[in-house]
Formats: structure tokens, C-alpha cells, sequence
């Protein structure tokens, strides 16, 4: 099994809060994991950690066989290699859906400006919003903003994409919509590592689920995890809504 | 003893708001290329570029434009430079101006949300091309009102560079006045000159404001 993410013994604090205390994880190559767990048990923390928008104090981090916990790690590299896709959508507000995608192909991957446009109108076919190409993000309902983000990110073709709690800020509907694209691209083989709150979704989806506590990987099982719990942790979490 | 105000007189007046005008430019032009470089320098990660800016725009914002002029005008003449007063003027605004131009975009840059910039880094885009493509282009529509705000502080402050000597519209009023002493007429109308000049920027200022709605956000 080829691990495309590695995570050994993560520790992470902001000041005196601990919020990771020596995670391990691996996501193979293909795989789709959900990561579940209350608020503030670190799985935000982890995902980011993972992209280094934050560093960590201790341990491995490895992604596509490059060391992320190392100090000098090509940034730029690394982000070729990584999609990330936000709660908050993070949209660029002055620019136009096509332009949003295009940005980075244009400036990063230096695409001239018709193979650039191919490529958008590709990911946005896939997202389903190719119609909505020369609009710009306000004009969107915040599913569609969330579905050009998944294509912005899918656009620069990263080898594993994070999603941190990109459903959260939506009602039920749109939530469906965005979690269909998501369910497309696993179908594609995309490897995808994602914070959820949608129990069902990952249920279904999920190669693998793991259950974060207190800033620990307290559980980890197959979708069935979820009807059995090993660990009152996980029973009084699932318990207690959601 | 005193003569009449006559259409010689208007028409140096007149003459004189070109001179406002151009100091005006050259301050603001100037100090707009120093601010922008001031704002770089503020808002960079490298401490030794963040805080000598922080000092310069402290610094210059603590002192008043009239003693900038002075030690332009009178403290280069001492090392033998001897500049001429547009020469002077234009170095103390370009100085005061890029400080203050330098905070009003450093604080527009800080205010756009801190998402847009991770956006952007984790899509591989460089620091200056963040800035570039993403940052700037959305913080110019918050900078625009106060900047045109300013440029209406800088025509008026160009009435100081009459201290010096310098021939502008306020110098000019000084002349007349000297020559025929009606300072009621001679400064009102001068100053119906600047109202005139700094009014309609003013308004534009304000209707940019209330289209950006930027009280509100």
C-alpha cells in the first residue's frame, strides 16, 4: 500500500492548548477518509497541518514523498501537489468564476490564456457550472460558490485533496449538490481526505473513517464503525446529535 | 493709498491655481509611488523592511508639514543645495504624503480577510503575486474613498509652500493683498478658489463610499 499522506506522532499547540497530541494517520493512494469528531478535537488543525498552513511542533508529516514538517520544504511544490477546499468558500471576489480557475493555471502553471480557459471549462463541467462560467461569486448561491471552488482546486490536478468542513456553512439542499461532486470525484479514484459533519455522507463514501478525541485518533473502522462504536467517546459523540 | 481689485488681479489669481495644481500632483503623484513602497515595506514579513516603515510613517505623522518645509527648504540650502521653493515644497509633501498614504493602504491591505491570502497560497501563488492579482485589486476599492479624501488634505496643504515663497494660490492672495490690502475680498475669493478645487473630490470621495458601501461592511 502506497501512502500518498503520512502522519506520524503530530503535535501541535497554539500557545498553552494542546490541539494535537501525537496523531498518526496514512491515506493510500485513492483512498477517501472522513474525519469526524466535536469541535476543537483538532481534525480542522490536522487537515491544515497536512497543506502547512500551520507547523507542527513534533513529528512527521509526509505528502507525495515530500517531507511537509521540514523547515525548508518547497512550499510551491508541495501545493502543486495538495487541493484544499474551505468551509468559507474563499472565493476571489473581483474575478469571474473562469477567471477564479484560471488564476493559478495562468500565473503558476504558466498555461496560455485558451489552454488555461480549456482546462476551467473542463473542471467546470465536472462541477456541473460550466453556464455559470462569467459569473462572478456573489452572483452564485454559496453551493455554487463551494462547487468553483472544488474545480479551482481541482483545475491545477493535485494528487489529494482536502476538504475542511466545506458543507458546513450550507443548508441541506446545497449541501447535497456539493457532496455529489465530491462523491463523483472519489468515484474518479481522487485520493481526498475530508473534515465532515455529515455522518451519512461519510457512512456511505468513506474507504475509512477516523473518529478524533481530545486531539488523538481515538477510532478508526469502515463505515460500519458508525453503528458500532468501540469507544463510549465515539458512542456519547454519535449520541449526541448530528 | 490703496488701489481697487482689478481683472489684473483676478487673472493672476487665476493664474496662481495652476501652480496649486501642479504642487498638488507633484505631491500626490510622488507621494502616492513613496507610499506605495511605504505600505510594501509596512505590511512585509521581513522585520527589518516592517519596522523602519513603522518609524518613518510614526515619525513623519508627528511632525507638522510646515516644519518639514523648513528643514527641506532651509537645511539643504546650509549644505549648499539650494533648491527652488516648487523643488522644496514638492519633497516635504512627497515625504508627508507618502506617510500618510503609506498607513491609509497599509491598514486597507490588512483589512481584507486573511482567507483570501490562503486561498491563494495553498493555489501555489507567490507572496507578490498574492498581492498582485488577488489582494491589491480587491483593497483598491476601500482605498479609493480615503485616498481621495487625502488629495483633498494635500491641495490645501500646498498652502503652506506659500511660507517659503513658493508663488501659489495662497502666495499669490498675499501679494494682491499686500498691494491693495482688501483681505476680506482677496483671501474670501482665494478661498472660494480652493473650495472650488477640493469640493468636487470631496463629493466624489463620498458617493464612492455609500456605491462601496464601506461604512456597512
Amino acid at each position: 500500500m502506497s501512502a500518498i499522506v503520512k502522519l506520524g506522532d503530530v503535535y501541535k499547540s497554539f500557545g498553552s492548548n494542546q490541539v494535537l497530541k501525537g496523531v498518526s494517520l496514512e491515506v493510500a493512494k485513492g483512498e477517501m477518509i472522513a474525519v469526524i469528531g466535536a469541535s476543537g478535537s483538532g481534525k480542522s488543525t490536522a487537515l491544515r497541518c497536512i497543506d502547512r498552513l500551520e507547523t507542527i511542533d513534533r513529528g512527521t508529516i509526509e505528502v507525495c514523498g515530500i517531507r511537509v514538517d521540514d523547515p525548508k520544504v518547497d512550499l510551491h511544490q508541495l501545493r502543486r501537489e495538495v487541493g484544499i477546499v474551505f468551509q468559507s468558500y474563499n472565493l476571489f471576489a473581483h474575478l469571474t468564476v473562469e477567471e477564479n480557475i484560471m488564476l493559478a493555471l495562468r500565473h503558476v502553471k504558466k498555461l496560455g490564456r485558451d489552454e488555461a480557459r480549456r482546462v476551467a471549462m473542463k473542471v467546470l463541467d465536472q462541477v456541473g457550472l460550466a453556464q455559470k462560467a462569467d459569473a462572478y461569486p456573489e452572483q452564485l448561491s454559496g453551493g455554487q460558490q463551494q462547487r468553483v471552488a472544488i474545480a479551482r482546486s481541482l483545475a491545477m490536478s493535485p494528487k489529494v485533496m482536502l476538504f475542511d468542513e466545506v458543507t458546513s456553512a450550507l443548508d441541506p439542499q446545497l449541501t447535497g449538490e456539493v457532496l455529489r461532486v465530491m462523491e463523483d470525484l472519489a468515484k474518479d479514484g481522487m485520493t481526498m481526505l475530508l473534515v465532515t459533519h455529515e455522518m451519512a455522507f461519510a457512512k456511505r463514501m468513506a474507504d475509512r473513517i477516523i473518529y478524533m478525541h481530545q486531539g488523538k485518533v481515538w477510532e478508526v473502522g469502515s463505515g460500519d464503525m458508525l453503528d458500532a462504536p468501540q469507544t463510549p467517546e465515539l458512542r456519547t459523540f454519535l449520541n449526541n446529535g448530528l | 493709498m490703496t488701489g481697487g481689485f482689478t481683472t489684473a488681479h483676478l487673472f493672476y489669481l487665476v493664474h496662481s491655481i495652476w501652480w496649486t495644481l501642479v504642487l498638488s500632483a507633484l505631491a500626490f503623484v510622488l507621494g502616492s509611488i513613496g507610499g506605495f513602497g511605504v505600505m510594501l515595506a509596512r505590511i512585509s514579513p521581513r522585520r527589518w523592511l516592517s519596522r523602519p516603515a513603522m518609524v518613518y510613517i510614526e515619525a513623519i505623522q508627528g511632525i507638522p508639514l510646515l516644519i518639514l518645509l523648513f528643514i527641506v527648504y532651509f537645511g539643504l540650502s546650509v549644505y549648499g543645495f539650494q533648491v527652488p521653493a516648487l523643488v522644496a515644497a514638492g519633497l516635504a509633501l512627497m515625504v508627508y504624503t507618502s506617510a500618510y498614504l503609506g498607513d491609509i493602504w497599509r491598514g486597507c491591505i490588512d483589512a481584507m480577510p486573511k482567507p483570501q491570502w490562503e486561498a491563494a497560497e495553498c493555489l501555489s501563488l507567490t507572496r507578490w503575486q498574492t498581492l498582485r492579482l488577488v489582494i491589491i485589486p480587491q483593497a483598491l476599492r476601500l482605498a479609493l474613498p480615503p485616498t481621495v479624501g487625502f488629495l483633498v488634505q494635500v491641495i490645501k496643504m500646498t498652502s503652506l509652500a506659500s511660507v517659503i515663497g513658493f508663488v501659489e494660490l495662497t502666495r499669490a492672495g498675499q501679494i494682491i493683498n499686500n498691494s491693495i490690502f482688501q483681505p476680506f475680498l482677496v483671501f474670501g475669493l482665494v478661498g472660494v478658489f480652493y473650495f472650488v478645487l477640493c469640493y468636487p473630490l470631496s463629493r466624489w470621495s463620498q458617493s464612492m463610499e455609500k456605491k462601496l458601501n464601506v461604512g456597512n461592511r
